[in-house]
């Protein structure tokens, strides 16, 4: 069973291909079958998978498969190598179960766009490359997954590419996630010079052995791969680019901004956990660059008019608790946030989706209104995701994965309340965001008409993540509500347990309790805000510092300004100045030697064939008196 | 000696003649000079070679001929003269 491993990346590959080259030629219900049908044939095989490892685990717990060596260079040998462990085999399930709902709900979705074939072959192709780079046993095969997934991120974000907006909202999120990719090469050099393999098991093993704790090639080597999950994750400081990423389709930005790609720097934190183990320093800024991004990018949120980038800087704010779960050593937790959070925000973009499509394209949440009768699937897919999201107790995901996080914020070593009071404000901040875009697009006076119905292919991934969103989190429960632990069990086979050193002055029932009644106080003031009394958000709105506070959070902290000053300024005022230096005048001398041995050559191309035929003669004397005389 | 003064009487003639026709006529006595050369080279030193050597020069001349006439008589058609200067369309 294990042997068929290798399709799960090969099937949609393989599917990329075919759409790419035979797709444009056939008829959009042949693309959606095989695109749609690539992706269903991978989801079933990691079901398939996964029931295969929980009934009989292999030798372990982890199965390698090596398919060839990628390159023998002296002693670096990279493999083409697949690696199935527990948390593998979760991000598998995940991203191709995620991926599969999603595209059955683009299928329907981009039924009318131009590039049918074209979108489903650069969607197949993320599903491959995102799971190559989750399955990767050696660092530079995820590294390839990594660059394919950014390939793929930016063709999609400029997938409309006749408006030069979205074009250089891709720019960006190329440049920006290259920053961050550029340390995370880095690191792989480094990892490579002083310990000799880039196999991430044996790497890790040799990191142990050879590396002190605290030793500050350790540190170097876990703040570069930092680096790297911070640009992917869109993560402090490099976020910008996230928000203007919701130019792309609405499906693109489920599934690859939100569900799955921007994840995958918690992924690889936790895949190299043994690194960061070894680096404190860097694992307590991987906590602070999450605790301060979920506040950034809540507040963030909080101003937005676009509905999907409130949703965006949700997503940003969502992977902040990630980063604050890694960082106080609770690795599990992370992947199970991880785990919730694809579910409930990838239904979230697609009501969004849904919510968009019946009114034209519209994306201003304070021109919807009343939406809540006309559009069920699209009201009752954001309250449930936007529960899930903001934590609301007992019945939503996203409450048990949440509120595991918190707890351990306070409990680890590694944690501190000055993280818990962050995580609790965010708490606050998340439901007071999205209930008030729910409350504004749903309730209140009705602004626009409807003028579309859904298709089932796009109620049917709606429900479904509902489901998901619902009962996702009932796999692990806190001591307090029954106490199940499976999934942090089962994790814990690849990833060690979160330590719980201090519990002084909280338990983990009161955490839970905190984090309730700080959701409920953010649900009662949205809804005081912005249904009942919208005339105090209006009035704050409308003083001085409201306003100021309004444009600073809705512009992200300003941070596009301080980048267009700091970097892209600099660049083109530089490149102006320098427009003619001597490299140029060396490369215009060179044309012109050229142009000026084109000149004189060309007055011997007389167009006569007797001079031809004379010169001829002449070198054939010339040659035969030097070869005879000489 | 004779082949060499009838080698130089065609090249002279293809340089100087303006008519296509001629042009190519120097161009047979040429191949014939060397084809002298080599059957006066055979018999001065007693080899077979320079006998089979002029038969693959008879017959290659042949070939070149019937092209060459064929590209005159195209020539003529279009240019309605046979004169060489008049083809120097590829001028650069």
């Amino acid at each position: 069973m294990f042997k068929l491993l290798f399709l799960v990346p090969a099937i949609p590959f393989a599917s990329f291909l075919w759409l790419a080259t035979v797709g444009p030629r056939t008829s959009r219900r042949a693309v959606a079958i095989v695109g749609v049908g690539s992706i269903a044939a991978c989801a079933l095989l990691s079901l398939l998978l996964t029931g295969s490892y929980l009934v009989s685990p292999p030798l372990g717990g982890a199965y390698t498969q090596v398919l060839w060596t990628w390159i023998a260079a002296g002693g670096f040998t990279p493999q083409i190598g697949l690696y199935l462990d527990v948390l593998s085999l979760v991000m598998m399930l995940v991203v191709s179960f995620v991926s599969f709902v999603i595209h059955l709900y683009s299928a329907e979705f981009m039924l009318g766009e131009e590039g049918y074939s074209r979108f489903f072959a650069y969607m197949n192709l993320f599903v491959a490359s995102m799971i190559t780079l989750v399955l990767a046993n050696n660092l530079l095969l995820l590294y390839l997954g990594w660059e394919g997934v950014g390939l793929c991120s930016y063709l999609l974000i400029g997938f409309w590419y006749q408006d030069s907006v979205n074009g250089a909202a891709a720019q960006k999120a190329f440049i920006v996630t290259r920053v961050g990719d550029t340390a995370f090469a880095i690191g792989l050099f480094l990892l490579f010079t002083h310990l000799g393999t880039l196999d991430i098991q044996e790497l890790m093993r040799r990191a142990s052995e050879q590396w002190s704790t605290g030793s500050s090639l350790a540190i170097t080597a876990a703040a570069l791969l930092l680096g790297g999950a911070v640009g992917k994750s869109a993560q402090l400081p490099l976020q910008t680019w996230l928000p203007d990423a919701m130019a792309g389709p609405t499906p693109t930005s489920a599934l690859i901004h939100a569900a799955t790609m921007v994840t995958a720097g918690v992924y690889l934190i936790a895949r190299t956990h043994v690194l960061f183990s070894l680096a404190p320093p860097a694992q307590f800024a991987v906590a602070v660059v999450g605790a301060a991004t979920l506040l950034l990018a809540g507040c963030s949120s909080l101003v937005q008019r676009d509905i999907k980038r409130i949703l965006a800087y949700s997503t940003i704010s969502q992977i902040g608790y990630m980063f604050l779960a890694l960082g106080v050593g609770a690795w599990s937790a992370a992947i199970f946030h991880l785990m919730t959070h694809a579910f409930f925000k990838a239904l979230l973009f697609l009501a969004a989706g849904v919510v968009i499509q019946a009114l034209h394209h519209e994306h201003d949440i304070f021109k919807m209104g009343g939406l809540r009768r006309d559009l069920p699937y699209g009201f009752w897919g954001f309250v449930i995701g936007g529960s899930a999201l903001a934590g609301l107790p007992l019945i939503t995901a996203g409450f048990y994965s949440k509120d595991l996080i918190l707890w351990h914020t306070w409990s680890s070593p590694q944690g501190s309340i000055a993280l818990w009071i962050a995580g609790m404000i965010g708490v606050f901040l998340t439901s007071l965001y999205i209930y008030r875009l729910i409350f504004l697009v749903f309730y209140g006076d009705k602004k626009m008409e409807v003028s579309h119905r859904s298709h089932w292919r796009i109620k049917l991934p709606v429900v479904a993540l509902c489901f998901l969103s619902i009962v996702g989190g009932f796999v692990n429960m806190p001591r307090a509500l029954g106490n199940v632990t499976a999934f942090t069990d089962l994790l814990h086979a690849s990833l060690p347990e979160a330590l719980e050193a201090n519990k002084a002055g909280m338990t983990e029932g009161l955490s839970e309790g905190l984090a309730a009644i700080s959701f409920g106080c953010g649900l009662i003031a949205a809804y005081v805000l912005f249904l009942r009394r919208r005339s105090i958000a209006n009035a704050l709105g409308a003083s001085s510092a409201g306003r100021a506070i309004h444009r600073f959070w809705f512009a992200d902290w300003g941070m596009d300004w301080i980048y267009d000053r700091a970097f892209v300024r600099p660049v083109i005022w530089f490149s102006t100045i320098d427009r003619n230096d001597f490299i140029d005048a060396f490369y215009d001398g060179v044309a012109g030697l050229t142009e000026l041995s084109w000149r004189a050559l060309r007055a011997t191309e007389s167009g006569r064939v007797r001079w031809y035929a004379a010169w001829i003669t002449a070198g054939t004397v010339i040659f035969v008196a030097i070869a005879l005389w000489i | 000696m004779l082949a060499g003064i009838l080698f130089a009487l065609g090249v002279v003639g293809l340089l100087v003649r303006r008519n296509l026709v001629f042009v190519l006529m120097s161009v047979e006595i040429m191949l014939n000079a060397a084809g002298l050369a080599f059957v006066s080279a055979g018999a001065r030193w007693a080899q077979a070679d320079g006998q089979v050597m002029f038969i693959f020069i008879l017959s290659m001349a042949a070939s070149e001929v019937a092209v060459g006439l064929a590209l005159v008589l195209q020539l003529y058609r279009e240019k309605q003269s046979l004169d060489l200067d008049s083809v120097d369309e590829m001028k650069g």
